[in-house]
């Protein structure tokens, strides 16, 4: 038997290299995420690693912030006075305070400022002692006093600034003009995964980034003989609870932990779509087997006549399977390692730079080959059953006919399915909470993408049918050829189809998703941003509130509104907090209040509907809030509004932030213009203040409200991109099919072209087949998305999602795609059945 | 050579296809193969010709080269006054489509499509309508109209037969090539196939070549060429299915001389 399955495998190389394709993309797919993601981890483990010093004091923390809230704020402060008493403590080589804030940025020599790509923009101060630095001189010198600072290598060669000249700064207070005397390296490789880098003296950082004699942390190094551990023990109990004292395999572990969290993420994201392309080609494989086994089914009678027992057939093409799997995984491999390279390359082009070797850990390995092998094993499972099943009297029968089963079962499994699905879809829409709504939502696109795809082969006789029916009319003869051909087996052409159902579905769910949420957007902005301007951060980190003075004393200017972001434990639960002036707070924003209103919002806190009801507080509850440095708070919720994208979901005043300790950085400026003062004659002035901030942009409420749309279509642009893969491996299912049909059809194509079609006419015939299958696709596809984008739109409509869009030119584009996919995935079938000889072809048996 | 037959009084010019030095040679070294060495040979309008032959006698090939589905390694076939070796793929395609009658063995028809598009098939491709009165007569004689709208998996053998002949006559051809088109068939629906082939030529006036090894079914036709070795080694014309069948016995008798000659010279 065995010696059957390798002459089976070798005699259909063609097929199987492209059905093996789609074990590879998405064995490729899967691999370049971990390998990605490992390396990630590896390179910031290294940066953390390489970075701590022996032991390091920090204020301690209430709650665990996560990586989101690293900006120190005065809450964060460790007094110099401690570094004496560290000093003091038996076994210290060498103590030294730091400071490390962010909101400084190196601007280059036409005043822009280097995008860091989300990453911060850090300010230092100068360690003197090198064994305690984590940065190294490189050229130049160190800092002395104000009017000098230093940057790193990276963000020299990004400006251009050359040591000796006078750089400008942009530092959470003042913008500063300074000299620059060094650069230096951070760590080993100089890594920074797009930060930058700038230090100053001890003196003039505090001045700068924290108040004199505070620092952020203090770094310890211990004596020769003095384990890192006690001697952490030891400073712990000079310095009191009140303080942090972690050794440096501490602080990396812990960084490390938080940074796997935010990793996650990346790799969830990653690794759905991964998972999203290898259920597309499942199907592929599916189809394929199924074809081979049918293609055979004379075969492999005559191996059941001869004596062949049902398991030894099934074994012989599930092994036929392993084989495939196991080379489209090695291969999978290889490509993985170039789809990590990828991803390296497309998150380096963002700023995120990963040096290093790629890391291939066995984990990864071992993942792929199970994925690869295990997907190509269960897809070849049914095909396989069923040449098991083949009767040995199939061999004398004249002509190999594809088997037509009926329909009926999955008739029932598929309209049950469907039922199922439309049912959690409608329930989705329906549920009070949006969480339940969504999953709901998940669920029932599952069971209806499914039900879809046990039902395709039953739609698909009536949408050829009628559909197709244009075919003929449009081009002739041909054109009822490509019907009839697609409309032959149904089976296949739903097979075949429902790889570009998911994927279209998928991606048109997403289209609704994202223009309801622009639209949504639209109708929020327009609604609920009263000032006239808003300044906020061009790449995406708080800036000084100089801006805000500044544009306050601007003409016509008639109040700026800061807005910040903080942390903070309400009631047990850590919380993201937007702060807002309570004074500027109407003028600003439109707030639409359910109950209490933001009129005691100085002692209070106000908070949207949702957060309400999922925090059961209603107006005139009293809130705990537990500030990072562990003091306790007293709020009362003062109003529940109405949901609302500007200002998020808690809402405090600018004072209560201060208390929690937040640094006094701001996010956003809603600038307001006094009465009967046309914007257009303040905005030139305000532009010529802001120009001394590059950091920031002045928008209108339009390309306030464009800003915003922006974002939510950089990441549809994003997940689309991601799924073009899975639209990919469905391109390659159709030139799969047309090429086995066209095997199959030998010797219709010879008699055809006996009886007089033209090559040309061959090749049209089978691309229009081609354009019908992936149009019924296509056509399935966009109407199953739309309805799971209606629903899950729904569903989050109390998650701000208030308006539905359905962006039908968008639609008809993807049904032009489809049109274009089929007739690009026919070029090889068409070729491959016009360059046949006619006579080979008739003689073919 | 033998003498070819003289064209038919009633068609003076020239005759519905010839072949002039036919060659045509498979493989090289010592897979070289002669299927035809030379041959001359006319087709004559309105006549029912059939080509006879053992196995490996080059009949097929033969067939094959006059009807444009094979190239001649030398020589010269023409369709009327075409020359088919100087066409093009597109050319031959057309011509096939317009002038030539196919009828295979087995797989003549499309089963995607009923019986009467199937016969309709060349035209539709051509986008020509069909001559509704020769359409008509063609079907009436194949006597399948009852059946017409019926896919090939709904009929016999046999009816798929007739209508593979119906499909090569409805254009009315300048010649039709049947390749063994009994060789599938039971005795009495070959005898309807072959009945109606005839009844094309002398009603109809159509111009039929058919390959076959059956002495039977070339009793049915006007004229038998008998290949050997890839050249025409003698003709009967009006030919009776016993006296085709008596010369093929001779043949065997002589291929059988023919190899055991060959044997003695190799041993030689």
């Amino acid at each position: 038997m065995w010696r059957t399955t390798y002459r089976s495998l070798m005699a259909h190389k063609l097929r199987l290299a492209m059905s093996g394709l789609a074990i590879v993309l998405g064995v490729a797919f899967v691999v370049g995420t971990l390998i990605f993601t490992d390396t990630l981890s590896r390179t910031f483990n290294d940066l953390f690693r390489s970075t701590a010093a022996d032991v390091n004091v920090s204020r301690a923390a209430a709650f665990d912030q996560g990586l989101d809230g690293s900006a120190p704020g005065p809450a964060s402060y460790v007094p110099a006075t401690l570094v004496d008493e560290i000093a003091a403590v038996d076994g210290v080589a060498a103590v030294e305070g730091s400071v490390q804030a962010e909101g400084v940025y190196v601007l280059d020599a036409g005043g822009e400022v280097v995008d860091t790509g989300g990453a911060p923009g850090l300010g230092v101060s100068w360690d003197t002692e090198e064994s305690l630095s984590p940065t190294t001189l490189v050229e130049g010198r160190a800092a002395t006093g104000p009017g000098e600072v230093m940057i790193d290598t990276n963000t020299a060669e990004e400006t251009g600034h050359r040591v000796g000249d006078t750089i400008t700064v942009l530092t959470p207070g003042p913008r500063i003009e300074a000299e620059l005397v060094g650069t230096f390296r951070f760590g080993d490789e100089g890594g920074l995964a797009g930060a930058t880098l700038t230090a100053f003296d001890t003196a003039t950082a505090q001045e700068l980034l924290t108040a004199p004699g505070q620092f952020t942390g203090i770094a310890v190094a211990a004596a020769d003989g003095v384990d890192a551990d006690e001697l952490a023990d030891r400073v712990a109990a000079a310095v009191g609870s009140d303080y942090e004292v972690r050794t440096a395999t501490e602080q990396a572990d812990e960084f490390a932990a938080d940074f796997s969290e935010a990793l996650q993420f990346i790799n969830v994201f990653l690794l759905v779509f991964a998972g999203i392309a290898l259920f597309v080609g499942t199907f592929i494989i599916l189809n394929t087997f199924s074809m081979l086994v049918a293609q055979r089914t004379r075969e492999l009678a005559l191996l059941r006549a001869l004596g062949a027992s049902r398991a030894q057939v099934t074994r012989s093409v599930l092994a036929e399977a392993l084989v495939m799997g196991v080379v489209g995984s090695v291969l999978g491999l290889a490509a993985g390692y170039g789809v990590a390279a990828g991803l390296r390359a497309l998150f380096g082009s963002f700023g995120l730079t990963l040096d290093g070797s790629l890391v291939l850990a066995t984990d990864t390995v071992l993942w792929g080959f199970a994925i690869g092998v295990l997907v190509t094993l269960v897809a070849a499972y049914v095909p396989a059953r069923r040449a098991a099943r083949t009767p040995p009297v199939a061999a004398m029968r004249d002509d190999v006919v594809s088997e037509q089963r009926g329909l009926r079962r999955r008739t029932v499994v598929g309209t049950v399915l469907a039922v199922v699905g439309v049912l959690a879809l409608v329930g989705g829409t329906l549920a009070e909470d949006g969480g339940t709504g969504a999953s709901l939502v998940g669920l029932g696109a599952l069971a209806l993408i499914l039900g879809a795809t046990a039902l395709s082969p039953v739609l698909a006789r009536p949408f050829l049918r009628s559909v197709g029916a244009v075919l003929p009319r449009l081009y002739g003869t041909t054109g009822r050829l490509a019907q009839e051909n697609a409309v032959r087996n149904p089976r296949r052409t739903a097979a075949t189809a429902s790889a570009l159902m998911i994927g279209l579905a998928l991606v048109s769910a997403f289209s609704v998703i994202g223009a309801s949420t622009n639209k949504s957007i639209d109708a929020l902005i327009a609604g609920s941003v009263r000032a006239e301007f808003v300044v906020s951060s061009a790449v995406g980190a708080p800036f000084s509130p100089d801006v805000e003075t500044q544009l306050a004393d601007v003409d016509g200017v008639d109040a700026v509104m800061p807005m910040r972001w903080g942390q903070a434990q309400l009631d047990g639960e850590t919380t993201f907090l937007t702060a807002v002036d309570p004074a500027g707070l109407d003028r600003s924003i439109e707030l639409t209040f359910a109950s209490g209103s933001a009129d005691d919002l100085g002692g209070g806190l106000v908070v949207d509907e949702a957060t309400a009801e999922s925090r059961g507080w209603a107006v005139g509850d009293p809130v705990e809030v537990l500030t990072i440095d562990g003091r306790q708070l007293d709020l009362v919720v003062s109003g529940v509004f109405e949901a609302n994208q500007v200002v998020g979901s808690t809402v405090v005043s600018l004072d209560t932030l201060t208390d929690t300790g937040a640094p006094a950085l701001d996010r956003y400026l809603y600038v307001d213009l006094a009465d009967g003062v046309a914007a257009a004659d303040v905005r030139p002035a305000l532009e010529d203040v802001l120009s001394a901030y590059p950091v920031v942009d002045l928008k209108d409420r339009t390309e306030f409200q464009d800003e915003q749309k922006g974002q939510i279509d950089q990441l549809l642009l994003l997940i689309n991109a991601m799924l073009v893969l899975s639209v990919v491996i469905a391109a390659l299912g159709i030139v799969n099919t047309l090429a086995m049909s066209v095997i199959e059809r030998t010797r219709e194509v010879g008699l055809l072209r006996a009886v007089g079609l033209s090559r040309s006419q061959l090749r049209r015939m089978i691309r229009l087949e081609a354009v019908v299958i992936s149009l019924y696709g296509a056509v399935l596809g966009i109407v199953l998305g739309t309805l799971f984008g209606v629903a899950l739109s729904r569903s989050l409509a109390d998650q701000g999602i208030s308006e539905l869009a359905v962006p039908a030119p968008r639609m008809l584009v993807f049904l032009l795609v489809a049109a274009v996919i089929g007739v690009l995935a026919a070029v090889f079938p068409a070729r491959r059945a016009a360059r046949l000889k006619v006579l080979d072809a008739i003689a073919r048996a | 050579m033998t003498s070819l037959p003289s064209p038919d009084p009633q068609s003076p010019t020239v005759p519905a296809a010839r072949g002039r030095s036919l060659t045509k040679v498979f493989g090289e070294g010592d897979t070289r193969v002669v299927a035809l060495d030379d041959v001359d040979v006319d087709f004559a309008r309105g006549r029912f010709t059939a080509i006879m032959g053992p196995s490996g006698s080059g009949k097929s090939t033969l067939m094959h080269c006059m009807a444009g589905l094979d190239s001649v390694t030398s020589g010269h076939a023409y369709i009327g006054d075409t020359e088919l070796s100087s066409l093009g793929d597109k050319e031959l395609t057309t011509l096939r489509r317009d002038h030539v009658g196919f009828v295979f063995q087995s797989f003549n028809l499309l089963p995607t499509l009923t019986a009467l598009e199937n016969i309709t098939l060349p035209m539709d491709i051509a986008g020509r309508r069909p001559d509704r009165e020769w359409l008509d007569l063609v079907v009436d004689t194949v006597g399948l109209r009852p059946r017409l709208a019926h896919r090939p998996s709904e009929l016999s053998g046999g009816q798929q037969q007739r209508v593979a002949c119906a499909r090569a006559l409805a254009s009315r051809p300048d010649i039709v090539f049947a390749d063994e088109p009994t060789g599938n068939l039971d005795s009495r629906s070959g005898a309807d196939v072959l009945g109606f082939l005839g009844r094309s030529v002398r009603e109809m006036g159509q111009t039929i070549v058919m390959v076959t090894h059956d002495p039977t079914a070339a009793g049915y036709a006007d004229h038998v060429l008998f290949l050997a070795d890839g050249r025409i080694v003698d003709e009967m014309p009006d030919p009776t299915a016993d006296r085709v069948l008596e010369r093929m016995r001779a043949f065997d008798h002589e291929t059988t001389q023919t190899a055991a000659a060959g044997e003695t010279a190799g041993a030689r």
